[in-house]
């Protein structure tokens, strides 16, 4: 038996912000769901099994909140699984619901991940004290800060570089309606000239906290073939991938992770890509300090190592260079931690499906989403395109 | 839906959006056998660590296996209490449950003769002035204070050698 082949014929987000108070996470998390059955033209009946995902379960102190949401996400009686990989959970939510898919178990499968800052502690969550070591701990910023100062020194990468991502996604942000972070008077200085929290990190380089969520509706190929008949423009799935390593071990290059690596050549050998440089025309990855911009671009082999940040100071990753990254105004825009994965997903499908609106690239055909998550180890990746593969 | 009648008294009452619970968690650790050997070392003013008998790489704390080759790490290595500084951020963001003072420098130490750095306090020393490859040395606490724990070297400060050069440290960054 074959692999069947997997549409994306909905999606769905909620307007991020930093406190979704008219809303409890059943009612965000249902908002997204909604949205994305509505564009999908399909009612709760439809679905055939619910994938969810978020952050650990600590951060609104929520033990196991899939079991509570089997209600608001219409899967009482229907098969309901929750993938945990950190931050980068989004996106390995949406691939395991593209894996059920694809193996012919499910025909239509709902995928929904979210986070509500709003009603957690993410920093305390992340600096929890360990024991028998000294509390050192500040969160996720005070973890990379260091890889970032290793990046730039490995690199030679000038400090501006981390200005110029900041800048160029929260730009992108004002284009994008759903993103969190408006800010229309950002200019270089102001960036440049914003707090240092965990220098070399400045607050202006670094993601806020949002309440938000994310949903797709995905299907099989006849789901797909309908969606295409009425004009609805699916996203196809060409390759999927993810890969996790340990936290630490001996040579570990915590700057361009073995992992990250491995799981972008494979996600490129299933869809074909040789050069994606070239042949990626958009591309969303999860960058929650403006740094990652450069080292991810590295990491994801669409340039030599160390030549990231070349790539950013000429403009390629903008929206009108030839590599365009994060144009939603990406992670550094919103943060809902658990969607954030998601919402590069699907991104990437909205620009394949011509439904990005003023931050669609025009003749987007076959675009990246990538996610990370905890000490820079788990990965998760998909190539979507407007073609069937 | 039935219409919602309130009492007189929480007439005018703002509503409640939400309610804040601290949570708190004690829990029994056991360190295992490897870092309990390390910590007791500690408590002597001692660091040992273990060497994987097939990359020979030292590992501080130990954890009693290697990751990479899921053997073992029987054989014991006792460390100066010298190394070099890697890498580091300086902290100055304030959030709930904060211990330390800010600003503070957390720097990432390859201990001399081990293959991990180990994250630690550098103090003496301005954070404009520290970098990467600055030779640093342990300070413990009095002897009378020291426990099994890692939080007995109460900082590290940079010891005057000069600085190790980027290819000894590059691939423990």
């Amino acid at each position: 038996m074959g692999k069947e082949r997997v549409a994306v014929v909905g999606i769905g987000q909620t307007h991020h912000t930093a406190v979704r108070g008219d809303v409890s996470i059943a009612g965000m998390v249902r908002e997204a769901a909604q949205r994305a059955l509505d564009d999908a033209q399909m009612t709760w009946a439809d679905i055939d099994a619910v994938v969810i995902g978020k952050a650990p379960d600590f951060f609104e102190g929520v033990m196991m909140p899939e079991l509570y949401l089997a209600d608001a996400l219409g899967a009482v009686g229907k098969p309901m699984f929750r993938v945990h990989t950190a931050g980068s959970v989004g996106g390995s939510t949406a691939i395991v619901a593209q894996d059920l898919v694809a193996s012919g178990v499910h025909r239509r499968v709902l995928t929904v991940a979210f986070e509500k800052q709003s009603e957690s502690e993410a920093m305390w969550a992340l600096s929890l004290p360990l024991p028998f070591q000294p509390p050192m701990h500040a969160g996720a910023g005070g973890y990379f800060a260091p890889h970032i100062r290793a990046y730039m020194q490995h690199s030679g990468a000038p400090d501006h570089i981390g200005i110029l991502v900041a800048l160029k996604d929260r730009r992108n942000a004002l284009k994008n309606p759903y993103a969190h972070l408006h800010e229309a008077d950002i200019t270089f200085d102001s960036v440049k000239d914003s707090m240092m929290l965990w220098d070399p990190i400045r607050f202006s380089e670094t993601c806020p906290s949002s309440d938000g969520a994310c949903a797709l509706v995905l299907t099989d190929e006849a789901g797909g073939d309908a969606c295409a008949a009425r004009g609805g423009n699916p996203a196809w799935v060409h390759g999927t991938a993810f890969r996790s390593e340990p936290t630490m071990f001996a040579g570990r290059n915590q700057v361009n992770p073995r992992g990250g690596n491995d799981c972008a050549a494979d996600v490129y050998r299933q869809a074909g890509i040789t050069d994606p440089r070239r042949e990626i025309d958009v591309v969303e990855m999860y960058v929650p300090f403006s740094w990652f911009e450069p080292m991810w671009l590295e990491n994801l082999l669409f340039c030599e190592e160390g030549q990231g940040w070349r790539l950013v100071e000429d403009g390629v990753t903008r929206m009108d260079g030839d590599l365009p990254v994060n144009c939603s105004g990406g992670v550094l825009s919103s943060n809902p931690i658990g969607a954030s994965g998601m919402l590069r997903f699907a991104e990437a499908a909205l620009q394949v499906r011509g439904h990005a609106g003023e931050h669609q690239i025009d003749g987007a055909r076959r675009a990246l989403g990538h996610a990370y998550g905890g000490g820079s180890q788990f990965f998760a990746m998909w190539v979507v395109a407007a073609d069937k593969p | 839906m039935p219409e919602l009648v309130l009492p007189d008294r929480l007439r005018g009452v703002e509503p409640v959006r939400s309610i804040r619970t601290p949570a708190r968690l004690d829990y029994e650790f056991t360190a295992g056998r490897a870092t309990s050997r390390f910590l007791r070392g500690v408590a002597e003013k001692r660091l040992l660590g273990q060497r994987c008998p097939v990359c020979r790489k030292v590992y501080v704390p130990p954890r009693g296996a290697c990751p990479t080759d899921g053997v073992p790490t029987e054989e014991e290595v006792e460390l100066g209490h010298t190394g070099t500084v890697t890498t580091f951020c300086v902290v100055n963001v304030q959030f709930y449950g904060q211990a330390m003072e800010l600003p503070y420098v957390s720097a990432l130490i390859l201990l001399d003769g081990s293959d991990l750095p180990i994250m630690h306090l550098l103090q003496e020393v301005s954070a404009d002035d520290v970098h990467m490859g600055m030779r640093v040395e342990a300070v413990w606490v009095p002897d009378d204070e020291i426990e099994p724990t890692l939080e007995s070297i109460r900082y590290f400060r940079p010891n005057g050698e000069p600085d190790a050069p980027w290819d000894s440290y590059k691939d423990n960054v």
